[in-house]
């Protein structure tokens, strides 16, 4: 085996393991979020400075395999992919903090109507989900799976157009959870960066296998 | 829109029965350089040798099929004639070790039999040495022999000679493979100045010199030519396997 796919076959490893600490990240912020958890939102605090340092590492090692390999064709394609996946993956843990955060500093769990007109909950599930596809599509190099995360970000975008129309006619009614509708407010809007991000993903492990760029186009054509 | 100034159609080269260069189609643009790059015995250099009828000088070889340069048949060309339109640099720097640097550079003038006037003679030795950035280096002694010049000074000297003969296209044998970094470097440099009065085709085994300095790459594996294509987009997105493969080290 050349040295450079020695190197590449680690690099894979490593964006795998930082796939599978922001997944967890998401999750658990998810679970602390449904379970009113703040020990396990201190933990996704917690674990952050891991995914800050992961992505350090892939950044590094990228430029390593530049400078020293000169790659070129899928390898070229792969390390490019490599270093904006990092970037998105950093991006969404730095999201799943933010939530946990959110957690840790309130006083009072979600009320449960609030939460179900807003359909935060099958959205959280869903941009969970879809990060979980990028990372088999990426470790499967399935492109087909990749892109069944694009029509997935459709039902994200959905929910977060109808967040603030549901939201005003549920405050009418209820404005004792004003300051809890705020909150979700922003976290819809966070969880559908969540599935832009994935999308993003999806785009660059399509552009490292089948250099296809398909950035700023319109996917279903 | 560019133009096509060598047109190979179904080109084969042979040595006796050895079949090396097969069915080979490609249109070589103006006033490009273009890299031509495969493993050894791939047959790159028989059909670069092919262009200016070098290949046929080889006891036993022949060749068929179309070989134009603007539309004419090289083969149907004197061959001296082909060698003053393409001249060529070979791996080594060559130059003739008793003559000197102003003979070198006119030497293709002087065996041809041509006779030109002093002031012609040192327009021209002036004028080509100056295109390879050669000029404030030995003008001053022009008349020391070539051989004492440096390996890239004295590859530089064998540009110049070929320069000197107003070819249309130059063809490079691995032209750089027996120079240092710099002088390798000043040579590449220099393919990006001769590209704007000539067409240039580089046989090349490193790949990065490839990248680097040609506006399109041809690769050729076993006398086949494989893929043809933009030098960015054989070295980002090749379409064949076999030139992936090729170029990531992945060759079995």
């Amino acid at each position: 085996m050349a040295q450079i796919e020695t190197e590449l076959q680690l690099l894979k490893t490593e964006a795998v393991n930082m796939w599978t600490l922001v997944n967890s990240q998401l999750n658990k912020a998810r679970l602390a979020f449904i379970n009113f958890d703040k020990d396990l939102a201190r933990e996704v605090v917690m674990k952050e400075k891991r995914v800050n340092g992961s992505e350090l590492k892939i950044d590094r090692d990228c430029e390593n395999i530049f400078a020293l390999f000169c790659p070129v064709a899928i390898d070229l394609r792969f390390l490019l992919a490599v270093l904006k996946i990092n970037t998105n993956l950093e991006r969404i843990g730095d999201i799943a903090e933010g939530i946990a955060k959110y957690v840790i500093d309130a006083e009072v769990p979600f009320t449960q109507g609030l939460l179900d007109v807003a359909r935060i909950l099958p959205m959280y599930e869903e941009s969970v989900r879809m990060l979980e596809d990028t990372q088999e599509a990426f470790e499967k190099e399935d492109t087909i799976l990749a892109r069944s995360v694009f029509k997935k970000d459709e039902f994200l975008d959905d929910i977060n157009r109808q967040s603030h129309k549901v939201l005003e006619k549920h405050l009418k009614d209820h404005p004792q959870d004003t300051a809890q509708a705020l909150w979700i407010l922003s976290t819809i809007r966070k969880l559908e960066r969540v599935g832009d991000q994935s999308k993003n993903i999806a785009e660059e492990i399509i552009f490292y296998l089948e250099a296809k760029v398909l950035k700023h186009r319109n996917k279903f054509v | 829109m560019e133009s096509t100034i060598i047109k190979s159609r179904n080109f084969n080269a042979s040595f006796g029965s050895n079949h090396v260069v097969k069915n080979v189609n490609i249109d070589i643009p103006r006033n490009k350089v273009v890299a031509v790059m495969g493993p050894s015995g791939c047959g790159k250099t028989t059909y670069l040798r092919c262009i200016n009828r070098m290949h046929e000088l080889i006891p036993g070889a022949t060749s068929s099929g179309e070989m134009t340069i603007n539309n004419e048949n090289i083969y149907q060309m004197h061959p001296i004639f082909v060698r003053l339109k393409i001249g060529m640099v070979f791996q080594r720097p060559n130059p003739f070790p008793n003559l000197s640097i102003y003979d070198n550079v006119i030497a293709g003038y002087k065996l041809n039999g041509i006779k030109l006037p002093k002031a012609e003679r040192d327009r021209v030795v002036e004028h080509s040495l100056t295109r390879v950035a050669l000029w404030n280096e030995v003008k001053d002694s022009l008349s020391k022999k070539g051989s004492f010049l440096s390996g890239g000074q004295q590859q530089r000297l064998c540009i110049a000679r070929a320069v000197a003969m107003e070819p249309e296209v130059l063809l490079f044998d691995e032209p750089t493979s027996a120079l240092d970094p710099i002088s390798t470097s000043t040579v590449e440099e220099l393919f990006h100045e001769l590209k704007t009065n000539y067409t240039l085709i580089i046989v090349t085994h490193n790949m990065q010199q490839a990248a680097r300095v040609s506006d399109k790459t041809a690769f050729f594996y076993l006398g086949e030519l494989v893929e043809y294509d933009e030098t960015r987009i054989m070295f980002t997105a090749p379409k064949d396997s076999r030139t992936q493969n090729y170029i990531t080290g992945r060759f079995s």
